[in-house]
């Protein structure tokens, strides 16, 4: 129980898929002009990510892994197809998108228009393959487990866009220099968004995780004390833009 | 030149700089910002892309009539997944670490929306040749933006180009260090990406008025 707790949330602060590894941007970018979209989108995501990742565990652990195929017979046992896991989880990913597309459509004709031109959409976002290729590298050892982390990888980029989409309508008010308005400050506002949530690092697991890869051990310290400094100055800035928005 | 009329070369020329697929059109912004912590990982990210866009825009446009357009987006998702598998076996095979320190983001060129996005705007219509052009010219200008990234992340954040220290050592404080220079580790970590994309789309949109959005 405890392990899907500590998912459940490490999967939408810390690993945050547009915050930590910036999965989904396009979309991301693309579809947070208006917040009511934003919440169209976010939820169809999450929704499918919620369907893909443990379709796609299922995959990997009975077809694609190591070893997989013993299932069939011993002769089986040394087969290894993970080189066709990309194939095979995109696959899953666009017939899936497409089942619901129809399911959606035939059995609730309201969530298909509030969420039917988002889901083409989907089938190639970033979001929902990373979670897939993500399920498969850090090896989630449960089914139960694998759709907790897409239901909450799914949560934690629904909040990021709404974020963003909020944030976007209030700026509109704002006196944006003219060559950054629209993506260039859009991108600065989800970088300064994404220190904050660094902020979240070390919640749970108590720090064990660099959010990035250091260079030498030397070097080590010397960093460490200049990105704490940094990031507090960082956060007190991209606090201060919140709230004066 | 025969080769290349006016017309091809600007279709290589035009991503470059005033249609960037990073800062003007808003594709492939997913797998660019994650790898750009060092200038290495960048290079080989946009040649993979170029490989893949170039060779997919050629096999898409190859097959753009026959290929019924209910099912175009999984035929295009199955010619980009074979191009990213042959891309992922090379790089596990002759850059073993490189392609550890890349781990999912090659999968995900996959999903790349400038890949999904030049199939659909240009090589569904559009000629072999052409199509090749167009593919090498939009990898190129995501190429540009990804090195000039990686640049500026690994110059500040580790003091180092391609693994090879040029600003003297930081231990024993020797060239810039011996003035009191100091690394910015900040620069390594995956926000600055954004940052500097953001500052890039600035200068760009400086220089250039016409490309201002509103609001």
């Amino acid at each position: 129980m405890l392990e899907h707790v500590e998912l459940f949330f490490k999967s939408i602060f810390i690993d945050n898929m547009v915050f930590a590894t910036f999965l989904g941007m396009c979309s991301y970018l693309a579809v947070s002009k208006k917040v009511a979209t934003a919440v169209g989108l976010g939820a169809a995501v999450i929704f499918v990510l919620a369907v893909t990742v443990p379709l796609n565990w299922l995959l990997d652990q009975y077809i694609l892994r190591d070893g997989a195929l013993a299932w069939l017979g011993p002769e089986y046992a040394d087969y290894n197809l993970s080189f066709l896991s990309f194939i095979l989880f995109i696959a899953t990913i666009a017939t899936m998108v497409q089942l619901v597309e129809i399911v959606v459509e035939k059995f609730s004709p309201a969530l298909y228009n509030s969420l039917g031109i988002f889901l083409p959409l989907i089938a190639v976002n970033c979001a929902i393959l990373g979670g897939s290729l993500f399920m498969q590298a850090r090896e989630i050892a449960t089914l139960g487990l694998a759709f907790n982390y897409g239901l909450s990888s799914g949560i934690g980029w629904f909040l990021a866009i709404l974020a963003i989409a909020a944030i976007r309508e209030k700026i509109r008010y704002s006196n944006v220099p003219p060559p950054l308005r629209g993506l260039g400050i859009t991108f600065i506002i989800t970088g300064l968004m994404a220190i904050g949530f660094m902020s979240f690092g070390g919640m749970l697991t108590g720090g064990d995780e660099a959010p990035a890869p250091e260079p030498t051990t030397a070097q080590k310290s010397e960093i460490e004390k200049t990105t704490l400094e940094k990031e507090k100055q960082e956060k007190a800035v991209s606090y201060n833009t919140i709230v004066k928005e | 030149m025969a080769l290349l009329t006016k017309k091809d070369t600007k279709l290589i020329l035009d991503p470059l700089a005033d249609n960037n697929p990073i800062t003007i059109q808003v594709l492939g912004i997913c797998s660019a910002l994650a790898i750009t912590a060092e200038l290495n990982a960048s290079i080989v990210m946009a040649v993979s892309v170029l490989f893949v866009l170039g060779l997919g825009n050629v096999v898409i446009s190859l097959m753009r009539n026959i290929i019924p357009s209910k099912i175009r987006i999984i035929v295009q998702l199955v010619v980009v997944a074979a191009l990213v598998i042959i891309v992922d076996q090379v790089l596990k095979a002759f850059a073993y670490e490189l392609s550890k320190t890349l781990a999912v983001f090659v999968g995900l060129i996959i999903t790349n929306c400038i890949i999904m996005g030049r199939f659909e705007a240009f090589a569904l219509g559009n000629g072999v040749w052409r199509s090749f052009l167009d593919g090498i010219g939009n990898a190129a200008g995501y190429g540009i933006i990804l090195i000039i990234v990686g640049f500026f992340r690994e110059l500040l954040g580790s003091g180092t180009l391609l693994g090879i220290p040029v600003l003297g050592n930081p231990i024993d404080k020797t060239g810039l260090y011996s003035i009191g220079y100091e690394n910015n580790g900040f620069m390594l970590l995956s926000p600055m990406a954004l940052i500097v994309v953001g500052i890039l789309i600035w200068i760009q949109r400086s220089r250039n008025k016409a490309l201002i959005e509103e609001n």
